[in-house]
């Protein structure tokens, strides 16, 4: 079979990170990095690593769209309305690793096949990947009226991206613990910590659930759910045991990033590359098995 | 020399009532704070703005409504709120201006300023007076808190604060601080102690004699962890020194006894365990949650807020007591 060509845009943490992980798709083959700054690490790494590079943004890539049949896009919700445009009009799918969220909310475990033919999915946040799942595990057993999620995060591994922006981190996450999570109401607060070493991101998960009890049922389905999680992000741990008191149920979890680009206690970045990186292994797949269905 | 007093009772003592203020108990003690002449008083969840949770604890009256009680029962004083971003938004803090709140402390972690640039500038936009609110300050050296405040100013605040929230701190540790912020910085400096060891009216007047000119008190030393300096005693204790606070001590004191103390759920006296935040330098509202969860695993709450401290744990990491407790009693 023969692999769909990435390009990503963006080369910063997020997109670096992402080249690493797509060399090891076995469906996806990384073919061009889309950057503004040709002195960026991440082009730099890039061409090192023989592939395409381009310096002059979208309008670059929108001369080269040969090169692509998938598009990440890791740069800012102020600049991903214009490149989703621009490249879905040309018929590329899109994969938003911005807070723009043009497309739908995507998190693999809980609803990635509803997506697939989506010209365009967001990838919500990093807590969102995080938490959701864990969310969606609660809610499959009990409905959730209300679920919070905590992520706390080493200051190291939040760019000045996140940081100029991180009523965005809030207003997102809590509107995806909702449409994705299952929840009635969500809410969502990130913390940095600047200790040293930087801690590894943890994140805790409190929920309300219509009833009391279950305690069995949403264990087990929430230690079913990790083990998915870890299918794309080995270093997704149950810190732990759940606490229930009363309706509330407590969840801690803990990401140990896989150490592409950045240290193993981003867990953050690595949650949102990998999820995404999922995304487009489906992606690929689905136009792959249309492709046959057709010849 | 003039202060400005600024009692942080309705927010700070949030926490030690469990986030369980009324509206009847909030203009009660706004109309006490009015007619004592305290200028500010700050009046929000104990986390700031949009801090009700299962994570700090949910208000049992929306913190909105308190705002709105406490705004109209001033005639001259001011209503203050707190906004940690990374928990409360630019849109609560327009929720909260609306209502008629005139100051905000914008806080984050005493490294992490940059994450408020946003929040500042609205609050400016909005006509609020605007402070940087450094949390933890005892776990940075001077130079990093220097460099932390001149974000805060160079982003539009008023006023940057030296904010000791584990009651860390001792006077040197204060005066070396406020002293450098003073030779550093345009804007007015100020100070907010927590009493963990016993330290916060000294703590205060090395502030005040290093330069800062806000400082923050709760009545009856109603905050997190053993409270904060205590607001009517603060007034007193300065008026000796020779500053003026524009205060009425009596009425003050009125308002502590006659509004504060019947709403007290326990002492704020120092105890083994808030002394513990102090010694081991751990965020004061993880009091009351540290012996929660000490009890319901069966661990010795001082073990357990060790811990914390040892972890570098910063404020609004509560969910890690739980986790730490479990851990413990394992």
């Amino acid at each position: 079979m023969t692999k769909l060509k990435v390009g990503i845009i963006g080369s910063g943490n997020i997109g670096t990170d992402l080249m690493y992980k797509i060399e090891r798709s076995p469906v996806l083959e990384m073919s061009v990095m889309v950057g503004i700054d040709p002195e960026s690490d991440g082009l730099k790494r890039a061409k090192r690593r023989g592939y395409e590079i381009i310096s002059n943004g979208i309008d670059g890539l929108m001369e080269r769209l040969d090169l692509v049949d998938i598009v990440y896009d890791a740069t800012s919700a102020y600049a991903h309305k214009r490149n989703s445009d621009l490249l879905t009009a040309a018929g590329k799918k899109v994969i938003d690793l911005t807070p723009a969220a043009i497309g739908p909310f995507t998190v693999p475990p809980v609803n990635l096949k509803e997506h697939i033919e989506k010209s365009n999915v967001n990838m919500v946040t990093c807590g969102g990947q995080a938490t959701i799942p864990m969310i969606h595990a609660i809610n499959r057993v009990v409905p959730v009226d209300y679920a919070e999620i905590v992520a706390t995060i080493a200051s190291l591994s939040a760019g000045p991206g996140t940081r100029a922006n991180i009523d965005e981190f809030t207003s997102t996450t809590s509107k995806a613990i909702e449409v994705v999570g299952g929840a009635k109401k969500g809410k969502a607060i990130i913390i940095l910590n600047p200790a040293e070493p930087p801690i590894i991101m943890r994140d805790a998960i409190h929920a309300l659930v219509e009833e009391e009890g279950h305690e069995e049922a949403i264990t087990k389905s929430i230690q079913d759910m990790v083990v998915e999680v870890q299918a794309y992000v080995p270093g997704y741990t149950l810190k732990a045991t759940p606490i229930f008191e009363g309706k509330k149920v407590s969840v801690f979890i803990e990401v140990n990033g896989a150490a592409d680009y950045l240290p193993a206690y981003a867990g953050n970045l690595d949650i949102m590359t990998a999820a995404a990186v999922q995304v487009g292994n489906e992606m690929a797949r689905h136009l792959q098995r249309e492709k046959e269905v057709i010849s | 020399m003039t202060l400005n007093i600024l009692d942080v009772s309705l927010r700070d003592g949030s926490h030690s009532v469990r986030h369980s203020f009324t509206e009847d108990q909030v203009r009660a003690a706004a109309r006490g704070l009015n007619a004592a002449g305290v200028r500010y008083f700050e009046v929000s969840h104990g986390d700031g703005l949009g801090g009700s949770s299962l994570q700090y604890g949910l208000s049992a009256t929306s913190e909105l409504k308190l705002i709105e009680a406490a705004v109209s029962e001033c005639t001259t004083s001011e209503v203050a709120v707190l906004l940690i971003p990374g928990i409360g938004t630019k849109q609560d803090l327009e929720n909260a201006a609306k209502l008629g709140a005139k100051m905000v402390r914008v806080a984050t972690h005493v490294t992490e300023a940059d994450v408020a640039a946003q929040h500042i500038e609205l609050a400016r936009n909005l006509g609020m007076k605007t402070v940087g609110f450094l949390m933890m300050s005892h776990m940075a050296p001077v130079e990093k808190i220097v460099e932390q405040a001149k974000l805060f100013e160079s982003y539009g605040a008023e006023i940057v604060y030296v904010t000791d929230s584990a009651g860390a701190m001792l006077p040197q540790d204060v005066t070396n601080r406020i002293a450098a912020l003073r030779q550093s910085i345009q804007c007015d400096i100020g100070f907010h102690a927590h009493n963990n060891l016993s330290m916060a009216m000294a703590n205060t007047i090395a502030a005040v004699e290093a330069g800062a000119t806000y400082i923050d008190g709760s009545m009856r030393a109603l905050g997190a962890g053993a409270g904060n300096t205590q607001t009517e005693v603060m007034v007193a204790v300065l008026e000796r020194l020779g500053y003026e606070t524009g205060v009425d001590l009596y009425k003050l004191m009125d308002t502590a006894n006659d509004v504060i103390a019947p709403i007290m759920q326990q002492s704020q006296e120092v105890t083994g365990s808030s002394l513990t935040l102090g010694y081991a330098g751990v965020y004061s509202s993880f009091l009351l949650h540290a012996q929660k969860a000490a009890k319901q695993f069966g661990v010795d709450e001082r073990d357990l807020l060790i811990k914390i401290g040892q972890m570098k744990a910063v404020g609004g990491q509560e969910d890690l007591i739980y986790e730490v407790a479990q851990t413990l009693a394992r």
